[in-house]
């Protein structure tokens, strides 16, 4: 009996939750079409959420290229074809590694930040006192997060390909003796313009689900300081692996 | 509030990021994924072939080794397939050009051959090349081998 009322409950709840989730997402969604734009806080979380976010993904995407290049050599050289090595590194970082390091990169870096912030707004009352003065907080404080990272994402996946083909072309034709030519004529005849638009279009879909989850996440802690640092974990965890699934989903449905 | 100056140092490292991000997407897009902005720079020609082989979108098109354009389009036209190429402006291509499906190596991947004539007339913006020649079937070859029909 006890089994079975414990697994309705925690039923009842998820479901709760999602709802709730949606709700939040569609009330922030619904102030991108309607004034006022606070274009001062876009631009502060661009610069949050993009710029200092780009050392970052900098770094990880050269290091990803490099070990790409290094890992696709060593198999590729048991077929004789070490000048396909480019195409194997650029393929895999537009379509898959590009938009999915990146994002993961930017939820530990900007979605941990953004969830307690908010949290902390919450607990000290600022969301309240900012009701009180009639300001939205949804329309202040989330739309321009979600504005930022819908922009920042895209951009910042864009970065980490073109370094990361840069990392690779790094360790493949000056360490590892691949030809030059053949590095890049590879890399031009195996991308096409689907792979591009699929990985940006997952990268903006991934910029959605960091900002909707963290902020989420943030607006809603329990009002104490284990509750926030509760929440903190719980959207990094959980903007992770949403990613992670909803990758899965639409690489199934982009192919 | 932040200040004019403290507001204007955070405006430029935004811009920053964004023309950053902007050229790299634009290289990916344009450069690797040969998004064409603009579609005059190219004429189609239309060619008819009894088997496509395994012939790609996005194949290159090649006269004498050289790449001058790409297949834009493999349809099915009756019981042949209907090949549309975009070839360069100003590369002439005559009516008694042929084209032909090539292999890379062995195994590697098709492309078109062009050979573009030069007694026939001039083709413009959807012409007809009719002389085309289909891949070589390798799988056919090999088994005709086997089975002892090849001369």
């Amino acid at each position: 009996m006890v089994m079975v009322q414990r697994i309705g409950a925690v039923t009842l709840f998820l479901i709760d939750e999602m709802g709730r989730m949606f709700i939040f997402l569609l009330r922030a969604l619904a102030w991108l079409f309607r004034p006022p734009f606070r274009i001062t806080q876009i631009i502060k979380q661009l610069h949050f959420i993009g710029f200092k976010s780009t050392f970052v993904v900098i770094l990880t995407a050269t290091f990803t290229g490099m070990v790409l290049a290094l890992q696709g050599y060593y198999s590729l050289r048991k077929f004789g074809s070490e000048g396909l090595l480019g195409s194997a590194v650029a393929l895999s970082m537009i379509r898959e590694l590009g938009p999915v390091l990146a994002s993961l990169m930017v939820t530990a870096r900007a979605g941990s930040a953004m969830t307690a912030e908010i949290g902390i707004m919450r607990i000290t009352e600022q969301i309240d006192a900012l009701e009180t003065m009639a300001v939205n907080p949804l329309q202040y404080l989330i739309t321009p997060k979600m504005v930022a990272s819908l922009l920042a994402v895209p951009l910042l996946v864009s970065i980490f390909d073109v370094v990361g083909i840069w990392g690779g072309y790094i360790v493949g034709v000056k360490l590892l003796g691949v030809g030059a030519g053949s590095y890049w004529s590879s890399i031009e005849s195996a991308v096409e313009w689907k792979d591009v638009y699929g990985g940006i279009l997952k990268s903006i879909s991934f910029g959605l689900i960091v900002s909707w989850v963290c902020c989420y996440k943030g607006f809603y802690t329990s009002l104490s300081a284990e509750g926030l640092g509760k929440a903190t974990t719980d959207a990094v965890v959980l903007t992770s692996v949403l990613i992670l699934i909803w990758d899965y989903f639409l690489t199934s449905v982009l192919l | 509030m932040v200040g004019v100056m403290e507001r204007g140092k955070l405006e430029f490292t935004v811009g920053i990021f964004v023309l950053v991000g902007v050229i790299c997407l634009g290289y990916l897009a344009i450069k690797l994924g040969k998004l064409e902005l603009i579609g005059g720079d190219y004429y189609e020609l239309n060619a008819e072939f009894s088997t496509t082989s395994g012939l790609k979108h996005g194949a290159s098109v090649e006269i004498a080794g050289v790449e001058v354009g790409r297949v834009k389009h493999i349809g099915l036209k009756e019981d042949l397939a209907l090949v549309v190429l975009a070839v360069q402006d100003g590369i002439p291509v005559y009516s008694d050009a042929i084209a032909s499906i090539k292999t890379r190596g062995i195994i590697g991947e098709k492309f078109m051959e062009l050979s573009p004539g030069g007694a026939g007339e001039l083709l413009h913006n959807g012409g007809n090349i009719q002389d085309t020649e289909s891949g070589i079937d390798l799988e056919q070859v090999i088994s005709q081998y086997i089975h002892g029909t090849v001369e």
